[in-house]
């Protein structure tokens, strides 16, 4: 199947007005030895009926079953409206508002949605967005650097790994100094670390626990340098204080947790916000309120001798498209969730707790700090605990051990408001076949040797 | 129109959680790190719909008509991608679903690269940026970890001054310097200019090829010659990639480094501005730096190798834009090698019949065969009458304006890029209203320069929002009168 709809017919007055005889000699200022003879070796065409048979066929190798993964990427509640709405075409096959007259639906959601990243997060500025949470993150630390004007950047063990390697991918191109701080049952640890630009937390962090913002606040600001707080999972700010009233500079996150589906890890979106005294140096797009000729209010990109297409090697960042749908996405759900996105973030919260308190009844719960939706346990055997719940159709916790060789036989359990109580008793009930309680305070007592090591390598005050 | 703040009525609803179904507990979290007032709208579903029902008509999209946005690729994005994301299998899996349970995801994305390789002449692939400039920047960076493999430093980088601006800001964010290349009089790179500017401080050219003004660089073969013969490496931006696909491959030019764009050439929406993504090809040389992981298939099954030690790192958690990866291999499997090859075919037809139309009435600074995209200038209108005000003016006649002002390197440029999915009838009736508009120009300038007139909004402010910026919807503020 094919979307050409030209004729045999019409493509030869069309050739003929051209004044060509044939398609090829079209192509006549490439070097014909460059020009293919052969057929592609990719699959022929193939009908509707017949790719949706293949493409259902290939979904079907995946096995979605109730899962405790959350590490990143959450399952949560999308309303039934967002999708409806984000398929109409008016949207979803538009480009970046380049003509505002005729664009004004997807400039006033975004404005909208600005208004709404600013609200949760408390900042003053949003952009339009950003391609996920970890690139934003990257960005975030390169604006912070340009600000400060230093090359030195500390971020935490506890902000998520991946996020971390992108971060560090971005700062090796940039030659900045990138230190990671180590962490203290579940909270990052701050060292007597000088001249640098900027400190990265993530709240709540990566393996569950809620940072002490306010101490990491103080710290990040008697040594002139910026706050950048990471919010992965966004739900957590409909109960938690936001970032910006613990004086944050800049705040970046993930919005895929409103409205975006799971999608083996995208298209997600970043999202990025500021203060006021910072808004020239945010990268990206930015959508703001003006009047049209008759005095009518309108929505344009604006602000952007900021961006690429007008400052080309001297911009502040190189990107140029968003995720504009995703975050219509965000927007829609927002606007749907209102003020109700409290309630679903203390489902989430109880949930969360209830499930932890079964666990810590035998003792397996590894740190004590706060938490929202996320915590760690500690198992046996971790590999046989796997087999056990996948056997009874259950996707397990991310196993930590994978990013934290200090934090084997350690699993990281996300619970929304998605769960069901007897989905989470039935995690629960395998616990019996799990570890003892002396294991957890053997793993305890060993996570702390980690960082008393650290202390000695100068990343623990 | 109204914002969504300004419907919102306090104690309206759109939502219902079910009761809590597990005990409640009390003081979960200490008082201090609890939030007070939400500011979120109050709305009910019916406002919901109505609300961005309204607001998406006054959106334009390919949907709603002709979209000859040059370099953006504005064809149809047939809807049987779209539920092909949407199916559960892929919608609803976690990224770290254990590998034996997202064997399809894998394959998805396997078999993507393998298409891609074949259709560029790559070696291999990475599906990790999420968008063009993305994959520029990752391209980057492979140059960059490539000369330190090397030890070797260099620091400029070529790029001709049609290229589009993602590609300095692209090289700046990488720590590199870009050096202009100047064009010739055909609209081609200058190969005495470009030699002139090569030494050992040259780490790569980033071309674009087809380049900007919708010609291919003739000389490519000579270009990549002398790169290569400067120990530099050739990256190519495969933002016009839609013109050779079926007809010739990246990978024969010399190209050592391509990114695609998946919602360009492959058909995946662009979503009112992203989501996009950006796949990345090298050759085999290059390929031990792609970012991490890799996806291959060993003994039947598909794996993810994190084990890369020369690679750049991640550019992007997870696997990239998967959803739209999705889209792209229902693209190339309902299409099929003959497919694939119309499409090159058609969308460098439907463009050099518009231009055999257009060019009787418009000023073109390159007349000759085109590719997918051409150029012309608003040299041949009267009165004053701009190609900001043609394109204005062409709203009003329900199609989206071309690019405009772009490529740099031409006064007034118009850039039009019909795509392959448009028809004669279409391509026709646009020409049409061209010839209408340069009309007016002589004889009724006045309505173009007042244009925009039938949209939404009229002529929209673009100072008042600079001088002034007001980013977020706030109570206090009171719109300016």
């Amino acid at each position: 199947m094919h979307y050409i709809p030209n004729t045999e017919e019409q493509k030869e007055q069309m050739l003929e007005s051209i004044g060509v005889k044939n398609i090829l000699d079209l192509f006549m200022d490439i070097p014909q030895n460059l020009i293919i003879k052969d057929n592609l070796n990719i699959p022929g065409a193939l009908s509707e009926i017949e790719v949706k048979r293949l493409m259902e066929n290939i979904a079907n190798k995946n096995k979605t079953m109730v899962s405790f993964l959350g590490a990143g990427a959450y399952n949560h509640f999308i309303p039934t409206v967002v999708n409806h709405l984000l398929l109409r075409g008016e949207f979803f096959t538009a480009y970046t508002p380049y003509q505002p007259e005729i664009s004004q639906g997807m400039l006033q959601a975004i404005f909208e949605y600005q208004t709404m990243i600013c609200n949760l997060t408390g900042m003053d500025v949003a952009n339009a967005s950003m391609y996920d949470n970890s690139s934003a993150l990257a960005e975030a630390a390169i604006m912070a650097c340009r600000i400060k004007r230093k090359d030195k950047i500390l971020i935490s063990k506890t902000v998520h790994p991946e996020h971390r390697e992108v971060v560090k991918t971005y700062t090796n191109a940039n030659s900045i100094e990138l230190v990671e701080l180590g962490y203290y049952d579940g909270q990052t640890s701050i060292g007597p670390h000088k001249d640098f630009a900027a400190i990265i937390v993530q709240q709540p962090n990566f393996l569950g626990s809620i940072e002490d913002l306010d101490k990491i606040s103080k710290f990040a600001h008697e040594n002139n340098a910026l706050l950048v707080v990471s919010v992965n999972e966004p739900t957590s700010l409909g109960i938690l204080k936001s970032p910006g009233s613990f004086d944050a500079d800049i705040v970046v996150g993930e919005g895929h947790s409103f409205g975006n589906a799971l999608s083996f890890g995208g298209p997600y979106v970043g999202f990025m916000a500021t203060k006021k005294e910072f808004m020239r140096q945010i990268p990206g797009r930015l959508a703001g309120q003006t009047l049209d000729s008759e005095g009518r209010r309108g929505f344009v990109l604006t602000l952007q001798a900021r961006e690429q297409h007008i400052r080309r090697e001297k911009a502040t960042s190189n990107i140029c498209t968003n995720q504009a749908l995703n975050a219509l996405a965000v927007t829609i759900t927002l606007a749907t969730l209102g003020k109700e996105l409290k309630t679903s973030s203390l489902h989430n919260l109880q949930k969360a707790h209830y499930a932890a308190n079964k666990l810590k009844n035998t003792g397996k719960l590894l740190f004590t700090a706060p938490f929202y939706n996320e915590f760690v346990v500690k198992v046996n055997d971790i590999d046989k605990v796997n087999d056990i719940l996948i056997k009874n159709d259950i996707i397990p916790g991310l196993d930590l051990g994978k990013f934290y060789p200090e934090l084997q036989n350690c699993m990281l359990i996300c619970i929304t408001e998605m769960h069901s109580k007897e989905q989470i008793d039935k995690l629960v009930s395998y616990c019996n076949e799990w570890v003892s309680p002396s294991d957890v305070a053997e793993q305890r007592g060993r996570a702390q040797t980690i960082v008393s090591d650290e202390v000695a390598n100068g990343l623990k005050n | 129109m109204k914002l969504i703040f300004e419907i919102s009525k306090k104690g309206r609803k759109a939502v219902q959680f079910p009761e809590l179904d597990v005990p409640e507990q009390e003081n979960l979290l200490p008082q201090d790190l609890l939030r007070g007032e939400l500011e979120l709208p109050e709305v009910s579903e019916v406002d919901i719909i109505r609300h961005y029902t309204a607001l998406s008509r006054r959106n334009f999209g390919v949907d709603n008509g002709f979209y000859p946005l040059g370099s953006c690729t504005m064809k149809y994005n047939p809807k049987i991608n779209e539920d092909s994301a949407r199916l559960n299998g892929f919608a609803q899996l976690h990224p770290y679903t254990p590998e034996n349970l997202s064997q399809g995801a894998l394959q998805i994305m396997y078999e993507l690269e393998q298409y891609l390789m074949e259709i560029t002449g790559m070696d291999q692939f990475t599906l990790q940026p999420a968008a063009g400039s993305h994959g520029e920047l990752t391209g980057m960076m492979i140059v960059k970890k490539y000369f330190e493999g090397i030890n070797e430093k260099r620091s400029k980088i070529l790029i001709p001054d049609s290229a589009h601006g993602t590609n300095p800001a692209s090289v700046t964010l990488c720590g590199f310097e870009s050096v202009e290349v100047k064009s010739n009089d055909k609209g081609e790179i200058d190969l005495e200019d470009l030699k002139s500017k090569l030494n050992k401080d040259v780490a790569a050219i980033m071309l674009t090829n087809p380049n900007t003004l919708g010609l291919f660089e003739t000389q490519i073969l000579e270009i990549t010659k002398a790169m290569h013969q400067n120990g530099s490496l050739v990256y190519m931006d495969g933002a016009n990639l839609n013109a050779m696909v079926g007809i010739t491959k990246p990978g024969d030019f010399g190209i050592d480094i391509l990114h695609v764009n998946l919602h360009k050439t492959f058909s995946t929406p662009h979503g009112g501005g992203g989501p996009g993504s950006g796949p990345v090809g090298v050759t085999k040389e290059l390929s031990r730096f792609l970012p991490r992981p890799k996806i291959e298939f060993i003994d039947n099954k598909y794996k993810i190798n994190y084990n890369m030690p020369d690679s750049i790192g991640r550019v992007r958690a997870f696997y990239g834009n998967f959803g739209i990866l999705v889209r792209a291999y229902t693209y190339i499997r309902s299409n099929g090698f003959e497919g694939i090859r119309a499409v090159g075919e058609n969308s460098v037809l439907n463009a050099n019949y518009l231009l055999s139309k257009l060019k009787k009435h418009y000023h073109v600074p390159f007349n000759r065969i085109c590719q997918h995209e051409f150029i012309l200038t608003d040299k041949n209108l009267s009165n004053g009458v701009t190609t900001n005000d043609l394109a204005k003016r062409l709203l009003d006649f329900g199609v989206h304006a071309p690019t405009i002002y772009f490529p740099l390197i031409v006064h007034g440029a118009i850039m039009i890029e019909p795509t392959e999915t448009e028809s004669k009838e279409t391509l026709d009736r646009f020409a049409e209203i061209m010839m209408k508009i340069k009309e007016e120009s002589e004889k009724e300038p006045e309505t173009v320069k007042a244009a925009p007139l039938a949209t939404p909004v009229s002529k929209l402010d673009n100072v008042l929002a600079a001088r002034k910026p007001v980013l977020k919807f706030e109570d206090k503020i009171i719109i300016p009168q």
